[in-house]
């Protein structure tokens, strides 16, 4: 949500005006609690997966909550970052810091070529396409099995040691591991939160409001739509780059439908339309999954009734709704 | 390469397309009358196949799974319809399909409960195993008896549209369900009983497809994607669509794996992407729609 300056509004009460300043510094407060996120949570591992799960649930956010674009895929961009990532490294021997910006530059290659078939169409049908056009991407890694390693999923590229200004840091330690890999988050948040503060990311929330409307205002609503979708996926492959450096491996899974599922739930859960929601999201599913596999290992029954639960009663997610609930928050509206 | 072995695999494309055009048509169903996709349909087409395997060994006969087992699906259907979808009309469209892909989580982890994460097998009924001389070469009696049974209840499903008066309630709900409450028809039944059917006829198909593939619980994600697939081929909402669509997936499908044996998974989204290109509303579907 874009907060005014408090500049021009001086009866502010001081939580108000404090409340304002934190919007308005969106992107160093998000790093502030993720910085602390590891001393939060029981493990270094869980805080890791919230990291980057966080990550591409705000790419996917981009997409969903502030396009209202619904789209069942976005697996493709996730799996296609790690891929990339860990091809470019284990295969063409190429140094981490040439092989992420080439994974996302390939993955928004991909995203481009999604997004024309798939924003050619609106509404339910566009669920529908990005989640089959997802699933042929997988079926492409599965067959391809000699550049991706195909059922067993791509290993062989381990990225222990990162030189940064000449001095190394043992990236197999999990506090380095995390911290590092927050670099990389940083720079997706500050890359997000310019977007949705820029005109465009104004014209957006105006085709999720009204369509229509935006059209008639002169913008080329079929444009936007697939840049925001590129964009959606830059940021969610950024992502899945950090899955890479962080498992060593990448699963096939990670191309699977179950994993656009689950994007989908997180987002849901933390709350669609918040800056901070999706790393809430994330945070909320990992450790539910967590938390009920101790008891039994059938935890994804438990995690859909609860999904169905927010769906029903909660759309607004986590954050969301604790927002709404904030009486200074909903001044600022 | 031999001319009957092609023939035969155009047989085997159109037994494929014919549990295909089933299921897709449960789908675009609902969707041409609720306005909902539902997400769990490739979760009930499982289960369809899990109750059909079940009531068959419970019964010691296939033929009571295969007419027990849609019907009880469906009526879970109904079920689902009035304690959950019911809630969410007039709200996004988007939330239907959260509602029920959430379901769909709970549906597949519930069967692995029941039945356990393995694949079961389920056996062809008996009267069914072996092969028909077709002339051309040998056909699995199984494959034709799915053909002729999808022919009949496509059969089945038009005179009941086209030629009763229940039919003709549901062709006007589709159109205008406001005026079919001022005229005095309660359309949350209609709707009920659409989703019902809708359901019913993914079970059917779960249960026609299990001789023919294994039963696992994972098998209704790439159902889903399969009848996605077919649906956006043939337009969402389209009868006419599904069937056509249907066909000529399951066809392109077989046909695939004769030559290109690797590009067979491959080849319908391709179809897909293809048709979206040139007619983003599909085949057969309403331009405005898509």
């Amino acid at each position: 949500m874009t907060v005014q300056s408090t500049g021009e509004a001086p009866s502010l009460s001081p939580s108000q005006r404090l409340f304002a300043v934190l919007s308005d510094h969106r992107v160093l407060v998000s790093l502030v609690a993720l910085a602390l996120l590891p001393w939060l949570l029981p493990s270094k591992a869980l805080a890791v997966n919230v990291l980057i799960y966080g990550v591409v649930v705000m790419g996917y956010n981009l997409l969903f909550g502030y396009t209202g674009l619904l789209s069942f895929g976005h697996a493709a961009f996730f799996g296609a970052g790690a891929y990339l990532t860990g091809i470019a490294i284990g295969r063409w021997g190429l140094p981490w810091f040439a092989a992420v910006p080439l994974a996302i530059a390939a993955s928004t290659a991909l995203a481009a070529l999604i997004g024309t078939i798939s924003t050619r169409t609106r509404g339910i049908y566009f669920s529908m396409v990005t989640l089959a056009l997802a699933q042929l991407v997988y079926y492409v890694a599965l067959q391809a099995s000699s550049l991706t390693g195909g059922e067993n999923g791509l290993r062989g590229f381990t990225v222990d040691r990162i030189n940064l200004l000449g001095l190394p840091i043992n990236f197999l330690d999990p506090v380095n591991k995390y911290y590092i890999l927050m670099a990389f988050a940083a720079l997706a948040l500050w890359v997000q939160s310019r977007i949705l503060n820029s005109p465009f990311g104004a014209v957006i929330e105006a085709i999720r409001e009204n369509e229509q409307r935006a059209r008639a205002c002169g913008y080329d609503v079929e444009r936007c739509k697939l840049i925001v979708f590129m964009l959606s996926g830059a940021i969610s492959a950024v992502g899945g780059c950090m899955s890479a450096l962080h498992l060593s491996i990448v699963p096939l899974d990670s191309l699977h439908y179950q994993t656009s599922g689950m994007i989908v739930m997180m987002v849901l859960l933390g709350g669609a339309r918040s800056f901070f929601g999706p790393f809430i999201g994330a945070a909320t599913f990992l450790i539910l999954e967590d938390v009920v596999s101790l008891w039994t290992p059938h935890w994804q029954i438990v995690v859909g009734a609860i999904f169905v639960v927010f769906v029903l009663f909660l759309p607004k997610g986590i954050w969301g709704t604790l927002l709404d609930g904030l009486p200074v928050a909903r001044a600022q509206r | 390469m031999d001319l009957s072995l092609i023939i035969m695999q155009l047989f085997s494309g159109i037994a494929l397309g014919a549990v295909l055009v089933i299921t897709a048509l449960g789908l675009t169903i609902v969707f041409g009358m609720l306005g909902v996709v539902n997400f769990a349909h490739g979760a009930l087409f499982m289960i369809g196949a899990y109750a059909g395997l079940y009531l068959a060994s419970l019964t010691g006969s296939f033929w009571w799974g295969l007419v027990l087992a849609p019907v009880l699906v469906g009526a879970f259907g109904m079920l689902i319809e009035r304690v959950l979808v019911r809630r969410l009309y007039g709200r996004s469209i988007d939330d239907p399909l959260l509602l029920t892909f959430g379901l769909s989580y709970i549906l597949v982890e519930g069967v692995r409960i029941v039945f356990g994460s393995d694949g079961i097998p389920f056996p062809t009924p008996s009267q069914l195993v072996g092969v028909v001389d077709l002339g051309v070469g040998f056909f699995p009696k199984y494959r034709l008896f799915v053909i002729a049974l999808v022919a009949v209840v496509l059969l089945l499903l038009w005179l009941m549209l086209e030629k009763t008066r229940v039919g003709l309630i549901v062709r006007a709900g589709a159109r205008d369900p406001q005026i079919m409450r001022v005229l005095g028809v309660d359309i949350g039944k209609v709707w009920l009983a659409i989703f019902g059917l809708g359901v019913g006829l993914a079970a059917l198909g779960g249960v026609l497809a299990g001789p023919m593939r294994s039963v696992n619980p994972e098998m209704g994600t790439l159902v889903l994607a399969e009848a996605f697939v077919v649906t956006v081929i043939g337009g969402l909402g389209s009868i006419v669509g599904a069937v056509v669509a249907g066909l000529m997936v399951g066809v392109c499908i077989s046909m695939v794996a004769l030559f290109a044996p690797e590009m067979a998974t491959i080849v319908m989204f391709a179809l897909m992407a293809a048709v979206l290109l040139v007619r983003p509303q599909g085949l057969f579907g309403l331009k405005g729609r898509a």
